[in-house]
């Protein structure tokens, strides 16, 4: 089958019930989604489809055929680099595993939502665990990108 | 070997300049022959690489034993090029935890605070040496600065003085700056390790890809230590892009390109397993009654002042209370993995590993190979919290790799991680206080009934029944009692235990400081005063204990419904105070904020310290709140984040951190917030008018 990742047209030959995150991970050598915990309940592995936050280990690649995949990597500096230097700004990484997946989630928030109050953020982040516990840090970086898109 | 010879300069890899440590000489040592992996490395273009030897898992040591020695050589800290180094315990053995290269205990800065700035003071007076001879002028006059060393009209990098600063004798005991003369320790910088982690190229074991790797997923018995009976791999090889199936001691692996691919197969092997007698682990009433027992026996005597056998003589007024901790899971978000390639000889594993001794004997004994053959990789880790000091995970891995003649990464699913875990212990504490006539508490006895880590992982270091790591926070008690003993019974549960952030102190803090509470109580006293009276000799606790009352507004109006509850301690040699403010809705708590001061002695990199008090204070909380693993017919019961919970940014509490620095050198930070949520939410509850909750997690 074919699919759309970060705008180039792939081709997987694997089985089509493979989870998006193992055809990103293991097939295309595409590593910012991480696998944390293989049932959508800890956000590490979000990528987008179609703009919008998803787990990626829960959707199997014959889901998104026709759609758009997009990581980290393949998304767009508009958005990506307000993001990525609150990130920096605010110190938010600890271990750092689960960032990539959190940084998504407010990619996707931040697209559709210029001034997202603290319950829209907490709304659209409370998918994501963070074990380190930088959720405060998360929080202001949010706020800062906010500023930063605007 | 005599000092001198083990620290003669010679100049290897062209013409640089390379300082290490000698643990056992305890000084710097440069290039040699003693000296094949250093700490620092001066090349003649100027570049710096420095090659940090502990494990990076969030709590930077990435960053702060860089500005150790970047600070002593004064070289521009944002052109270092940063490695993690290879497995040497020579070299790189960490002295706090008896010479083994291990990151764990809070003791990496410890241990570096005066080696690693040594180090790079080292480096600097070689290269002040050796400008002094090129330049025919005094080593007073010159000035190593920035990266160059200036001498009147004479100028020149470090790296152009590299070679002959090789060359150059010198004590191995450099002098130290002053406080004073810092430029980086002290300092807000930022994490050198952000941009890669926010760009998404940093490395974990789960990113290590070389060529023709394949993915390896283990079926392993559901009770830990199980053995493969026998197995019918029939549906299993049937799957489409299964590449092999391989039996190894802990189970069956299976091969693919992918993942899913191996997992799915995997799910499909049909296997007996030989799981022995697990009647002592049949269900959680069996484990506590073995304890229950357990805690009559007599044990070791850990904790002593005054009247130690009879720590209540002249007691007026006896208090006894019970509390029991569960066992609870690391559950680091990178599940454990591990990758490992066999060829030509050699061994090489990369992983998120924090004992590279470990894993390279665990990988030396599954490859056949020797020491020098076998080659340890370490990647950022995704969470460590001390689940990645064991290292199963790399013998399973090199036995798979063996057995298979493949490069393999092999992953856990969450469900093999959460299952097959080294749990932290279950505990029993007991203990008993005594008020003379006059009110005052003159007697303190704690027994801590649990199962030792130290007895399964270095039984060497179990001396008369006393593990060291279990008396944390009780040995080092901080009160002033006249009377007290602390009695630790090692007590096997049949369950695998394994330390877990902060270990011990978890148990005891919990015990010690709900106790301390319901004295107080008891006496009619504030808790604030009456832990205030009883820390006359530890002014610092005192400090951050009256700081974090304050800041939380201990005695001021609260908003309705709300209430304080408070709890201190030592460890790690830090100072830290908490306190809870909760609210009560049908009896079950609301942590709305958690209020801390800290006294880290030094603070190295201070924003590196609130972070770490931050995190882990939330996963005290949140461990606290939900968290237990229990135990049925020897196999965990919870298996992912649905019925293991972590906290999620909608449950997080405001947190308010204050940093005293009361010291000359730094106290460990990575497990010192990890402690005291649970006691100081307990205690709140009670002042909110809550039942005394004496087990955990609060929720349950």
């Amino acid at each position: 089958m074919k699919l759309d990742v970060n705008g180039q047209s792939v081709d997987f030959e694997g089985d089509d019930s493979t989870p998006l995150l193992w055809v990103l991970r293991d097939y295309l050598n595409i590593t910012t989604p991480k696998f944390g915990c293989g049932a959508g309940l800890c956000g590490a592995c979000t990528v987008h489809i179609d703009g919008q936050a998803i787990r990626s280990c829960v959707t199997p690649a014959s889901a998104v055929t026709g759609k758009k995949v997009t990581t980290l990597e393949g998304l767009p500096a508009a958005i990506a680099k307000p993001i990525q230097d609150a990130w920096i700004a605010e110190s938010v990484p600890q271990c750092g595993y689960c960032q990539c997946g959190q940084m998504m989630s407010a990619a996707a928030l931040l697209s559709n939502n210029k001034n997202p109050t603290d319950e829209q953020i907490t709304q659209a982040m409370d998918g994501n665990i963070c074990r380190c516990g930088t959720y405060s840090r998360i929080r202001r970086a949010i706020v800062q990108a906010a500023k930063n898109i605007a | 070997m005599d000092r001198r010879s083990f620290i003669k300069s010679t100049s290897i890899l062209g013409s640089g300049l390379l300082v290490g440590f000698s643990f056992k000489d305890n000084i710097a040592v440069a290039a040699g022959e003693g000296l094949s992996n250093p700490w620092l490395q001066l090349n003649s273009d100027n570049s710096l690489r420095i090659f940090v030897a502990r494990s990076e898992m969030g709590q930077d040591v990435y960053t702060s034993m860089t500005m150790l020695i970047a600070d002593e050589l004064d070289y521009p800290i944002e052109k270092i090029k940063i490695e993690m180094a290879p497995a040497n315990a020579k070299l790189y053995g960490n002295d706090a935890l008896g010479g083994a290269q291990i990151t764990g205990g809070s003791t990496s800065m410890r241990d570096a605070w005066i080696k690693l700035r040594t180090v790079g003071a080292t480096a600097r007076e070689m290269l002040i040496a050796a400008a002094a001879q090129k330049w025919n002028v005094a080593a007073s006059s010159c000035v190593a600065s920035g990266g160059v060393v200036t001498s009147g009209f004479s100028k020149a990098t470090y790296g152009e003085l590299a070679a002959d600063a090789a060359k150059q004798k010198h004590s191995g005991k450099p002098t130290l700056k002053t406080k004073d003369q810092f430029k980086y320790i002290g300092k807000n910088i930022g994490r050198l390790d952000t941009p890669a982690k926010v760009l998404g190229t940093a490395q974990y074991g789960v990113d290590v890809r070389e060529p023709k790797m394949l993915a390896a997923s283990l079926a392993m018995s559901p009770v830990i230590g199980g053995k493969v009976r026998s197995f019918d791999s029939t549906a299993a090889k049937a799957v489409k892009g299964v590449e092999a199936i391989v039996e190894v001691p802990d189970g069956v692996a299976v091969l693919a390109r992918d993942y899913f691919t191996a997992k799915k197969a995997r799910d499909l092997l049909n296997i007996l397993w030989d799981n022995g007698n697990t009647a002592a682990t049949a269900d959680m009433a069996a484990i506590e009654k073995g304890l229950r027992e357990a805690s009559k026996k007599k044990g070791a005597i850990i904790g002593k002042a005054g009247n130690v056998e009879a720590p209540m003589t002249g007691a007026t007024k006896k208090v006894t209370a019970e509390y029991h901790m569960p066992f609870v899971a690391h559950a680091t978000l990178e599940p454990v993995n591990c990758s490992v390639s066999i060829q030509n000889g050699e061994c090489h594993v990369w992983g998120p590993i924090q004992f590279q001794q470990g894993a390279q004997g665990a990988a030396m004994a599954a490859s056949g190979l020797p020491e020098e053959k076998v080659f340890i990789h370490t990647t950022f880790i995704g969470g460590g919290y001390g689940r990645k000091l064991e290292n199963d995970y790399v013998a399973q891995a090199t036995s798979i790799a063996k057995a298979s003649g493949k490069a393999v990464r092999m992953i856990w699913s969450r469900e093999d991680d959460m299952t097959h875990d080294y749990y932290r212990p279950i505990s029993l504490s007991q203990l008993t206080g005594g008020f003379d006539a006059a009110g005052k508490l003159i007697g303190l006895s704690s027994k801590l009934t649990s199962p030792s880590i130290t007895a399964r992982a270095f039984p060497g270091f179990v001396v008369d029944g006393s593990d060291p790591f279990m008396n944390e926070g009780s040995a080092n008690l901080t009160y002033n009692i006249a009377n007290y003993r602390a009695e630790n019974v090692i007590h096997d549960t049949g369950i695998r235990v394994g330390y877990w952030r902060a270990v011990s102190n978890n148990l005891n803090a919990f015990a010690v400081e709900s106790f301390m509470d319901e004295l107080a109580r008891s006496a009619g006293k504030d808790p604030v005063a009456f832990r205030m009276s009883l820390l006359d000799k530890h002014p610092r606790a005192q400090k951050v204990l009256s700081t974090a009352a304050e800041k939380a507004g201990w005695g001021q109006k609260l908003p309705a419904g709300r209430a304080l509850g408070v709890a201190q301690m030592e460890c790690y040699d830090a100072y830290i105070a908490v306190v809870a403010e909760v609210s009560l809705k049908n009896g079950k708590p609301t942590v709305h904020k958690l209020t801390c001061a800290v006294d880290p002695g030094v603070a190295v990199r201070p924003d590196q310290v609130r972070a770490q008090i931050e995190s882990g204070l939330l996963l005290g909380f949140s461990t606290a709140m939900k968290n237990k693993i229990t135990f049925k017919d020897g196999a965990a019961q919870q298996t992912n984040f649905d019925t293991y919970p972590l906290l999620r940014m909608s449950e997080s509490p405001v947190v308010d951190i204050t940093v005293i620095e009361g010291g000359e050198k730094p106290s460990g930070m990575g497990e010192v917030g990890t402690p005291l949520a649970a006691p100081a939410i307990a205690n709140a509850i009670v002042a909110a008018g809550g039942k005394r909750i004496r087990s955990l997690p609060f929720l349950s």
